[in-house]
């Protein structure tokens, strides 16, 4: 790998002047992590396509490009109302990355349960935090997670202790907004689900305005022995938005988490899902949804550790993609000497809706036990002339049946999220996302545009 | 004036010509069955009623009631009230099959200025119709026709027609492979819906579904014409002679 950092020297400006200001910078620990995840960063920088695990994604725009740190700005209520994330729950809205408490409401939470900023937790040299923060994310293998940790500073801390059920989801939006030079931010989570505890927490990254912005995310989530967590990651930010988030789970014996993507917005983006399944009997779902138009280039890279024996993980991503739009499904996973009787399957499933749609699948099986059970498939297909016909000829007109259509595409994904306020929020964006992308499909001459998003769709499937 | 007036219709499907050539007016209150050996062009005829663009129209006209059918796209025909009962229902996995057909009825609702009907209006009368072909309640909300057999297939179908009261209906072998038990189920279910307003078209292989629906009329096609035209006895004769086209 070449170090393809052309704008090394933005970078170490934003370094210098971060380390003089961020949050928990006396803190020796903090500080070490840091400086040697920045040097890490500085070695390797960005990969290029000779790199295996980047071969479909290409990311020169965002090594060409000056970002700069994301400034504070101001967000009203009323702009974040637009967002939707109003369910019973938690709700932490962070701007630029930083935390607004004046936008949040953290309400009341049960006995047990934590939920604050990182940026106040590393202030208040959180013992917590210490024993979790950086030990889960690989910063040698990751460069985007060596940078996210270089200039870690705020995003969402949750804790929730052993035996704890929290019913309600944690949101956390997070809002990037205009500026007048290309800016980046990189949020940082860190969720400890304690044993036999419970949460559902949904990641939802927005923008205001379409100025460019890199999202460098990072999330490190321990689940304890015994763990419910199920994790939702939306992306839907602008077009000019580079979104990269890695999400790192650390999973106790027992522990069961599930994770969510749904991928419609941004214009380059990659969602890396990484479970390790450390304690024995773990059970992990990794379940996806790609949309993509234009010009999206969409990359869900999944690497699943089984690292104990009888651990059972699923993958299944389905992508619709339309016009010039990109997806690429790289599913990796290791199987460890010790981790006999693994079951793991990964199904990958598209839809092309134009002939410049592509998508690049790939798996990737390394297997160092004996005694286990390992599948993969693929599929591509279009929208069925018959299906689509057979709607239309019962009164039902084409957009809405192409909406119907991908709908039920989309919601094989939707039925793997248990019942909620998690569910119901995507699955309100991915209706309405699912209505532009069948009006834009129509291609017919003197085809009526007819907007029906005020239809009932709940009895679907 | 006919209901439907079918003049000089030529079909091609991939340059190649199926339809050679149809005239047919059907009546209110009429029902017509089209008989013929397999490839001769029934399915055509069929899927152009239901205006699939697939089938390129190359001469002729087809008038409903007075307007022309031909400049319709299919979910405007199915909205002013054709309906073709296919012979391969498509399977449609995620849809479930009551949300599929109270948006089918509200889409022919909303067209001729109706209110759209909720979910606790149309249940009753979905139940009702369940009822009526004998099917399983279950059947309310799996998916369009995914895992159904094929005669719950076809009486699927004769159910979308008792719910969506089309006025020309056209069956396309929808006694094929059924039972003779479904089978009069299935007839039982279209003869509910005969009426002065309503004519029928039946595509059918065997005499023995037009023992239960007695159509006035019957229409021999071969390759692309059709060749005789008669009364009920007709059939009887074809079951005799075959489809032979007599000297
Ligand atoms: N898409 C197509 N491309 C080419 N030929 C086609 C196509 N669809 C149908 N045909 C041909 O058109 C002819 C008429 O087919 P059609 O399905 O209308 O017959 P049918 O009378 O309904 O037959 P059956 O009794 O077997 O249902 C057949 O020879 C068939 O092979
Ligand atoms: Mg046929």
């Amino acid at each position: 790998m070449i170090a393809a950092t052309e704008q090394l020297g933005t970078y170490l400006e934003s370094f210098t002047e971060f380390q003089k200001r961020a949050a928990g910078r006396d803190l020796p620990w903090l500080r070490e992590l840091r400086e040697s995840a920045f040097a890490r960063f500085c070695e390797v920088g960005f990969p290029t396509t000779h790199d295996e695990d980047w071969r479909f994604t290409n990311v020169s725009a965002i090594a060409k490009t000056p970002f700069e740190l994301a400034r504070d700005a101001k967000v009203s209520k009323r702009e974040v109302e637009q967002f939707g994330v109003d369910g019973p729950g938690c709700h932490l809205i962070f701007v630029n990355g930083r935390f607004a408490r004046e936008l949040s409401s953290i309400g009341q939470l049960p006995a047990g349960v934590s939920v604050n900023s990182l940026g106040e937790e590393l202030s208040a040299n959180s013992s917590d935090v210490e024993s979790h923060l950086g030990r889960y994310l690989n910063i040698q293998r990751d460069v985007f997670s060596a940078l996210n940790t270089a200039f870690a500073e705020d995003g969402a801390y949750v804790h929730v202790r052993r035996g704890v059920v929290l019913t309600d989801p944690i949101y956390l939006l997070f809002i990037s907004t205009t500026s007048d030079k290309p800016v980046m931010t990189h949020p940082r989570n860190l969720i400890v689900v304690g044993d036999e505890a419970q949460a559902t927490i949904v990641e939802d990254y927005v923008s205001i305005g379409e100025t460019p912005a890199f999202s460098n995310t990072a999330t490190e989530l321990v689940a304890g022995e015994n763990a419910v967590v199920s994790h939702y990651m939306v992306e839907r930010e602008h077009r000019q938005a580079f979104n990269i988030s890695t999400l790192r789970i650390q999973q106790g014996r027992s522990a069961n988490v599930s994770s969510h993507s749904v991928l419609f917005g941004g214009g380059l983006v990659r969602n890396n899902v990484h479970p390790v399944l450390a304690g024995e009997g773990g059970e992990c779902l990794i379940n996806g949804l790609f949309i993509g138009n234009g010009r999206q280039h969409l990359d869900n890279y999944m690497l699943v550790e089984h690292a104990s024996p009888h651990c059972a993980s699923r993958q299944f991503y389905n992508g619709i993609l339309d016009d010039h739009a990109h997806g690429v499904f790289h599913g990796r996973i290791i199987v460890h000497k010790d981790a006999q009787k693994t079951d793991a399957k990964q199904t990958n499933r598209n839809l092309l809706l134009s002939d410049d749609a592509r998508i690049d699948t790939k798996p990737q099986l390394e297997i160092y036990a004996d005694d286990v059970k390992c599948t993969h498939g693929a599929t591509i297909g279009q929208i069925e002339e018959n299906a689509l016909f057979y709607l239309r000829s019962r009164g039902i007109d084409e957009i809405a049946a192409r909406k119907l259509l991908l709908l039920a595409f989309a919601n094989e994904c939707l039925d793997r999220m248990a019942e909620g306020g998690a569910r119901e929020h995507v699955e309100k964006l991915i209706h309405v996302h699912l209505l532009q992308i069948a009006n834009s499909v129509t291609r017919l001459p003197g085809a009526t545009v007819g907007v029906d998003a005020g239809r009932n769709l709940e009895e679907i499937g | 004036m006919s209901l439907l007036e079918i003049k000089n219709l030529h079909v091609s499907v991939d340059n190649h010509e199926i339809l050679k050539g149809i005239d047919l007016a059907v009546n209110a209150g009429e029902v017509h069955s089209i008989m013929g050996p397999n490839g001769s062009g029934k399915s055509t005829l069929a899927q152009v009623l239901a205006r699939r663009e697939a089938y390129e129209v190359t001469a002729g006209e087809i008038l409903y009631n007075g307007k022309d059918l031909l400049a319709m796209k299919a979910e405007d025909a199915a909205c002013e009230g054709v309906f073709l009962a296919f012979q391969y229902p498509v399977e449609i996995p995620g849809i479930g099959n009551a949300y599929f057909m109270r948006s089918a009825l509200n889409a022919i609702r909303k067209y001729h200025g109706l209110d759209e009907m909720d979910a606790m209006d149309f249940l009753p009368l979905f139940r009702e119709k369940l009822k009526l072909l004998e099917m399983d309640e279950k059947l309310l909300n799996r998916s369009v026709n995914e895992g159904f057999s094929g005669g719950e297939k076809k009486r699927n179908e004769i159910l979308q027609m008792a719910l969506l009261e089309p006025k020309l209906a056209v069956l396309d072998e929808t006694d094929s492979g059924l039972d003779i038990d479904a089978l009069r189920i299935v007839a039982k279910g279209v003869n509910t819906l005969r009426g002065p307003e309503r004519a029928m078209i039946v595509v059918t292989h065997y005499q023995r579904l037009l023992n239960y629906i007695v159509p006035d009329f019957v229409h021999v096609l071969v390759n692309g014409r059709i060749v005789r035209s008669g009364g009920p006895e007709l059939a009887l004769e074809l079951e005799e002679t075959g489809y032979a086209v007599p000297a």
